[in-house]
């Protein structure tokens, strides 16, 4: 359990500065509007900002009231409105309908938009091809530098990761240049789409699992009566402030339960101390020991109830079947067992996200699959839209690759001239995507030798987020990269992975900030502190998102009005 | 604390402002109808000048030190921070000297087609320009006066769109040709900022004709893209799947049915014109049943009432709930199984899934045990499932099916180590002492004799077999 690691690994950042920024910069904003305002939240938005700032922070700069916004008509009678949303449309023409109705009166107004962690991300920039979040990244990948930089050096691969670097590059330029003692050296870029695998398998490390199941929100999450065994809900931050998460965190599960038993005996000796303790002794122990003490036992209690409700929900969704099909389709064995097992997966209606989530699986290795038409006659045809996206974001892919162009693009081709029309039904034939799973795990040796023994509680390499059974390949990359210094004697494999790989500058650094652009798994950050364990590194995460393969899928479901 | 989670930490403001319109006689051939719109400036406003003096007071290492940061406020097309603030920032800025730091060089980011993108519709701009209004949109600006001779003079199109990023001032109105427009939103694209090629392209909606416009959007492959999503999210337009997928709005299933009848004429691939034939004939044919089951009056309905009504369920449940209520119907009658089953070409699998939870679910294991007859041509009838029978047994368990079912088909499981483990999980003792026999496995005999009861059938059963001298054990 948190193991210490290799002594000459840097110190990390601090990184509570860009807590602080954030917090002075919202005081800053609402302070330019002077005087009693109300304010209006974005609902997303009140839990990133409950970590940088509180009721009383926003009281202190007159703010009267606050409102969720739900796009209803506003109720408010304050002579100053300040909006803090997410540049949405949607929300910015709501605003926009409620000024032409205050129409005739003073009011004053102020909308503050706020970029941060842009949970839309993935879905706008892989699907929708809208780039409009570029220019945040860069930004973000900006604060950073000036704050911890300057990088030494920046790798990446992707289409977006080579974006956002030329946007922060440029942005960077743009600006002051300034030099300082760096404190992060090595930064990684990595887009979504270069694996999408990693994140649709089921996690099995603590964090990710309580992701999985609880869904963890900007860093808490709410344990419901089932884990607190009374009838209220807990809300938990989890992060390393919680000595009993942060030493179970990146652990695998098989190991969580045995750990926990052993901190259990060990409170129970500890609180076994007062016996024959006189009144001096026992007076110590309760101002130096008892506060600790209990803070432990409720953490303790907490996280026992959370692993014994994974126990029960994952037994009785024949959690190992599923597990056992996951890893067949990596290794590309029993393919064709894993192929019925998830049509009856299909067929007998079970959770629509799962089925996806194989079928996904399943076609990421196997380069297609027929199971559609199944799933629209098993889920409802309003799923129809869910699949045409899958497709085309190359997480679907169905077997008759020349029929993919529909009747009215052909149309709309002809309405321009034959050549153009030419062009682009070439273009569209030659993107159906091939994944090439298969050889990019042959070479990168993604799926460990089987038959070996592996050792969960001794993990020997990052394989052990996933029981051993499969190495992220999104976490490969960047050991690979930043062993090799850069992308020599990859070229095989970025090639299989559509290109888009680069690596500028000088010498390298220990402290590597990784940058997921569409979002990162637990799962994934378990396995790069990992990496960082054994090879001396620190890595910093900066992600769009937090995602796993519920979240993934979701964003791409097209099923509502 | 080895790794922490990052998040993105900026904010951009948006000032709201006046904006003037003023109609101008057009002499640019592909201008459309509406007027681009200019804008005006005002100072006098005390807001302004206070928020500069608050700014002054709270300068930090982010702002800019261009020469007209200090006196313009930042747009927010990009979240571009506005001159951020603090004094814990200055304590660590106090270390910075301007001396240059090595530079990154600029790569390669032309685009390139997307690795997917195959199912992207282009036949979507066909109902994209059915509702072009006009509103007046900009991004607002608040400059003083005196800054109006810098705001009317003539960047190139590289220029103007670096500023458009940077929340600088900028005028669109000057790239009045084709070629200028065109060149303008090349240069937006070459700069990856989905806002600025955005921006660029609510110019080109207002002032550019729509064939035009949609003529140069099709060899513009990121463009294109951008300009679907913009009208996506102001709902002014609406791709072929999106159109069908309005039916999700109808709640009256008569009115429903008739939209979906008339989205069969629709031009969808031939995939998706078989979902959409489909998904017609099932709510037609959900109608039908509904209108007849509503009353309830066959036995089965007051013995087991309806929780819900079959309008718009799936087709497997469409089909569970015919094996459930209509199991028998004749072929001929459209709520029959043996009807559903045909006309949607449901597989065997999924006919015999489905119905089998439904029969189980009933307790009639009659039915269940005649879904898996087949005869041969003696006439002996054999058990044969597409499915494993172990999935079988999994599906019977959990309706609680007697241990005498159960065991039926626990016997049937073609691989003897799933066979064992299930006959041992659910107690089918003499498939356990069977199997073993067959594997002629007499150690586990022997171990398996310690969990039946002393004296029982079981128990004489293995005490036969273990002394039987004539089968060959292996061990």
């Amino acid at each position: 359990m948190a193991q210490s690691g290799r002594r000459d690994a840097p110190e990390l950042p601090d990184f509570s500065l860009l807590k602080r920024l954030a917090r002075d910069q919202l005081i800053y904003l609402l302070e330019q509007l002077p005087g009693r305002k109300d304010l209006f939240i974005d609902a997303d938005l009140m839990s990133p900002l409950d970590r940088i700032a509180n009721v009383t922070t926003l009281k202190q700069h007159e703010v009267d009231k606050l409102y969720k916004v739900e796009l209803k008509p506003i109720v408010s009678t304050a002579d100053q409105l300040c909006f803090l949303i997410r540049p949405r449309i949607q929300t910015v023409k709501w605003i926009s309908v409620n000024l032409d109705k205050a129409a005739g009166r003073l009011r004053r107004y102020k909308i503050i938009f706020t970029p941060q962690k842009l949970p839309e991300f993935f879905r706008e920039n892989f699907l929708e091809g809208d780039q409009r979040w570029v220019g945040a990244a860069g930004g973000a990948l900006r604060l950073i530098h000036s704050l911890y930089g300057p990088f030494s050096k920046v790798y990446g691969i992707g289409q977006c990761a080579k974006m956002v670097y030329e946007s922060w590059r440029e942005q960077v330029e743009d600006g002051e240049q300034k030099t300082q003692q760096p404190e992060i050296g090595n930064v990684f870029l990595i887009d979504r789409d270069v694996d999408f695998i990693t994140p649709l398998c089921s996690q099995v490390v603590y964090e990710g699992l309580v992701d999985d199941i609880f869904r963890i929100k900007c860093g808490s999450v709410e344990f419901g009566p089932e884990v607190t065994s009374s009838d209220k809900s807990i809300k938990v931050m989890l992060n390393s402030q919680d000595k009993v998460f942060n030493e179970i965190r990146n652990e695998h599960f098989s190991n969580v339960f045995g750990f926990l038993s052993q901190k259990a005996r060990n409170l129970q000796t500890a609180y076994d101390k007062r016996r024959g303790m006189d009144i001096q002794q026992m007076k110590a122990f309760v101002s130096e020991e008892l506060k600790g003490l209990k803070q432990e036992h409720r953490l303790l209690s907490l996280h026992i109830g959370a692993s014994e409700c994974i126990m029960k929900k994952k037994t009785k969704q024949d959690f190992q079947e599923l597990l056992k099909t996951e890893h067949s389709l990596l290794e590309g064995f029993e393919v064709r067992e894993c192929v019925s097992f998830i049509e009856e997966h299909i067929n007998r209606q079970i959770s629509m996200i799962d089925s996806l989530r194989l079928l996904c699986l399943l076609s990421l290795t196997e380069n297609g699959d027929n199971c559609l038409f199944a799933l629209v006659q098993s889920y409802g045809i309003e799923h129809l839209l869910t699949f045409s996206n899958l497709k085309q974001m190359g997480l679907l892919v169905e077997q008759q690759p020349g029929e993919t162009l529909t009747v009215m693009e052909s149309k709309v081709g002809k309405l321009v001239n034959d050549k153009t029309a030419g062009k682009l039904t070439d273009a569209f034939s030659s993107l159906a995507k091939k994944s090439n799973f298969r050889a990019l795990s042959k070479r990168l040796v993604l799926i460990p030798k089987s038959g070996e023994e592996y050792d969960l509680r001794v993990p020997r390499d990052m394989a052990y987020i996933f029981s051993g059974a499969y190495v992220p390949l999104s976490c490969k990359l960047i050991e690979q990269v930043l062993e090799r210094d850069g992308w020599t004697g990859l070229e095989e494999i970025t090639r299989m992975l559509n290109g888009h790989e680069f690596a500028v500058s000088a010498d390298s650094q220990r402290i590597v900030l990784v940058m997921f652009l569409g979002g990162c798994t637990y799962s994934e950050i378990s396995a790069l502190r990992f990496l960082g364990r054994e090879r001396g590194y620190k890595f910093i995460v900066v992600t769009t998102a937090i995602t796993n393969s519920g979240r993934l899928l979701e964003a791409l479901l097209d099923n509502h009005p | 604390k080895r790794v922490s989670v990052v998040l993105f930490c900026q904010t951009g403001v948006y000032y709201g402002s006046k904006l003037e319109l003023r109609a101008k006689p057009e002499d640019d051939e592909y201008w459309n109808s509406s007027k681009f719109s200019a804008f005006t400036f005002d100072d006098e406003d005390d807001e302004f000048t206070k928020m500069k003096e608050s700014k002054r007071a709270v300068n930090s290492i982010l702002v800019d030190d261009d020469d007209d940061d200090d006196d313009v406020e930042k747009v927010s097309w990009s979240g571009e921070p506005i001159g951020s603030i603090s004094w814990s920032v200055k304590e660590t800025a106090s270390s910075f000297r301007s001396s240059g730091e090595q530079s990154f060089p600029k790569i390669d980011t032309a685009p390139s087609l997307p690795k997917q993108g195959s199912g992207y519709s282009l036949s979507s701009l066909f109902k994209a320009f059915t509702d072009t209004s006009t509103r007046a949109y900009a991004p607002e600006l608040r400059k003083p006066k005196s800054e109006c001779k810098d705001y009317m003079s003539d960047w190139s199109p590289e220029e103007t769109v670096r500023r458009m990023r940077k929340g600088r001032a900028y005028s669109l109105e000057r790239f009045r040709s084709l070629q200028d427009k065109l060149l303008l939103l090349d240069e937006a694209v070459s700069l990856h900022d989905g806002n600025v090629i955005t921006a660029v392209l609510i110019y080109l909606k207002r002032s550019l004709s729509k064939e035009i416009l949609f003529r140069e959007l099709m060899v513009r492959e990121v463009a294109l893209r951008h300009y679907v999503h913009y009208l996506k999210e102001m709902g002014e337009q609406k791709l072929l799947l999106m159109q069908y997928k309005e039916h999700l709005n109808i709640k009256d299933e008569g009115r429903r049915r008739d939209f979906l009848k008339s989205c069969l004429s629709l031009p969808f691939s031939q995939d998706d014109a078989m979902h959409v034939q489909d998904h017609y004939t099932l709510l037609e044919r959900q109608i039908i049943i509904e209108a007849n089951d509503k009353r309830g009056e066959a036995e089965i309905f007051r013995k087991y009432p309806r929780k819900a009504s079959i309008l718009n369920m799936p087709l497997i449940t469409t089909l569970y709930y015919s094996c459930f209520y209509h199991y028998g119907e004749p072929e001929g009658t459209f709520s029959s199984p043996a009807n559903i089953r045909k006309t949607f070409r449901i597989s065997e699998k999924q006919y015999i899934l489905t119905a089998l939870g439904a029969r189980a679910k009933l307790k009639s294991w009659f039915d269940v045990d005649s879904l898996f007859n087949t005869k041969n041509w003696l006439g002996y009838t054999k058990k044969r499932s597409p499915i494993g029978f172990h999935r079988v047994v999994d599906i019977l368990q959990k309706n609680n099916a007697p241990a005498q079912v159960l065991q039926e088909y626990v016997n049937l499981i073609d691989d003897p180590e799933l066979r064992l483990s299930l006959a041992q999980k659910y107690k089918c003792h003499d498939i356990v002492i069977d199997t073993y026999k067959d594997l002629k496995d007499r150690q586990q005999l022997i171990v398996y004799q310690g969990k039946v009861e002393r004296g029982s059938h079981e128990d004489r059963k293995i005490e036969e077999l273990i002394n039987n001298m004539q089968i060959r054990w292996k061990n």
